[in-house]
């Protein structure tokens, strides 16, 4: 059941996230935290050697570069991920509608879907910069394979995304800090029926008609 | 399909119809990733040579100094105790202070600073004296085949055959982007090897010993090639002119 009757509060929970999808998000946000974190030193030079020994910080920041695509990997293929593959079909397919609202930064109409346009420009974003940035920084890492021009295109590359990164990170705890209900289901799995009904009312409506929609179970 | 007006309208803003959007961003964004790998290096290049250095400085990733360290640490000397040995096949061994190697004939030159990872900063400032200076003041042997130099930092070493030596690009630097060579950089006093990737270009140089053969560095002894001339050859001389 994706929808469950809680008489006690009188609030209706609706499913948004399963427990792999709450998983990997969270091992994607651990992996994500300890690269940008150890990457303010391996940049700026001179903040190293306060807290651990440069050789440390490195092969915490491969080690953990290495590993991430492995959630995303994980709890997409396994017989445990139609939460997952519901989802990213969800994100890639997108109305007229959604379009047109995202040029318009959210002054045109909006029948939501279970993510708002932004909301999966975000994860499209993470999901092309994991590749990216596994991609430039094995370059960097195995730098022998490669002529000193790509070694340094790799450079740019990897630099210019890490502040992408950031940028985008931020964004992403800003909203979520500032929307509790969406933020509890990341949490707990669930948002509450009227929230869905403002801001995932598409999704909300398939759901519950539960006619081959997604997410009806 | 019904080709009735009413559906055409309906058709027209129709709200199911799905565009692939996330599979077009994340070709897009990649396929720019993979542009700027290809040519990232020929921009950063063109723009430091028709802005200076500055503007790539501002760029992320442009013109700027990654700094490495061996140990994680900084070894800190005062200018005052610094001492440069050069012992090993000479006649006359010496300790230089720093006033003793200011006080000889400078050198200075803008050249690039070229990792092997990838990253440069173009146009330096470069300023000391020249290594085959040095080994004048100190009357190498004849049995001398190479130099070994030695870190404050106690694990980098690094070694250069004694023709490399000589080249006139190859300083012990004591200024650097017009100020005197700072700790991160490896000051007080540092190795640069002009036409070799960054890592030759020793840091904190403590010592100087002549041997009579080459001793493979720190780096070397991790992989990286002895002679690490910037054009990718590996030969202890480089046929191309323009490196020196």
């Amino acid at each position: 059941m994706t929808v469950t009757q809680t008489t006690t509060h009188h609030v209706v929970r609706v499913m948004r996230f399963d427990r792999v999808q709450r998983a990997a998000h969270w091992a994607n946000a651990a992996l994500f935290g300890a690269l940008m974190f150890t990457a303010i030193p391996l940049y700026f030079g001179s903040f190293f050697g306060v807290v651990l020994p440069r050789h440390l910080i490195e092969q915490i920041h491969l080690w953990c570069g290495l590993a991430l695509p492995i959630p995303i990997i994980v709890s997409l293929l396994g017989p445990w991920g139609r939460g997952m593959r519901r989802d990213v079909r969800r994100v890639n397919a997108w109305t007229r509608q959604e379009i047109r609202w995202l040029q318009t930064r959210g002054r045109s109409p909006l029948e939501a879907d279970k993510f708002n346009p932004g909301q999966k420009l975000n994860a499209i974003f993470i999901g092309a910069v994991i590749l990216i940035m596994l991609v430039t920084g094995s370059m960097l890492q195995w730098f022998r394979f490669f002529s000193v021009s790509l070694r340094q295109g790799a450079t740019f590359v990897h630099d210019a995304f890490a502040f992408a990164i950031f940028a985008v990170v931020i964004g992403h705890i800003t909203m979520a800090i500032t929307h509790r209900d969406a933020l509890r289901s990341i949490f707990k799995g669930w948002v509450s029926e009227q929230w869905a009904a403002v801001h995932a009312s598409r999704w909300l409506t398939e759901t519950r008609d539960g006619d081959g929609s997604p997410d009806a179970r | 399909m019904l080709r009735t007006t009413s559906v055409d309208l309906v058709s027209a803003q129709e709200p199911t119809k799905r565009v692939p959007v996330g599979r077009r961003v994340f070709l897009g964004v990649t396929g720019l990733a993979a542009l700027g790998v290809a040519f990232g290096g020929s921009i950063q290049n063109f723009l430091g040579n028709a802005f200076g250095s500055g503007l790539g400085g501002l760029l992320p990733g442009g013109d700027r100094f990654r700094i490495y360290s061996i140990t994680g640490e900084y070894p800190k000397i005062k200018d005052s105790d610094y001492r440069l040995k050069v012992s090993g096949l000479v006649h006359h061994p010496k300790t230089f202070t720093l006033d003793d190697l200011k006080a000889m004939p400078v050198t200075s030159f803008t050249k690039t600073f070229q990792c092997v990872t990838g990253w440069r900063v173009p146009d330096v400032a470069w300023e000391g004296v020249l290594l085959s200076d040095i080994m004048d003041a100190v009357g190498i042997r004849d049995e001398a085949v190479a130099l070994t130099f030695e870190s404050y930092d106690r694990s980098d070493t690094e070694s250069l055959t004694i023709d490399q030596a000589r080249l006139s690009d190859v300083i012990v630097a004591y200024r650097m982007l017009g100020a005197p060579v700072t700790t991160e950089h490896g000051g007080p006093v540092r190795l640069y090897v002009a036409p070799m990737f960054g890592y030759k270009s020793l840091k904190w140089l403590s010592a100087i010993r002549v041997v009579d053969r080459v001793q493979p560095g720190f780096w070397e002894q991790n992989g990286y090639p002895v002679n690490g001339w910037l054009d990718g050859t590996t030969g202890p001389t480089n046929p191309d002119p323009s490196l020196t």
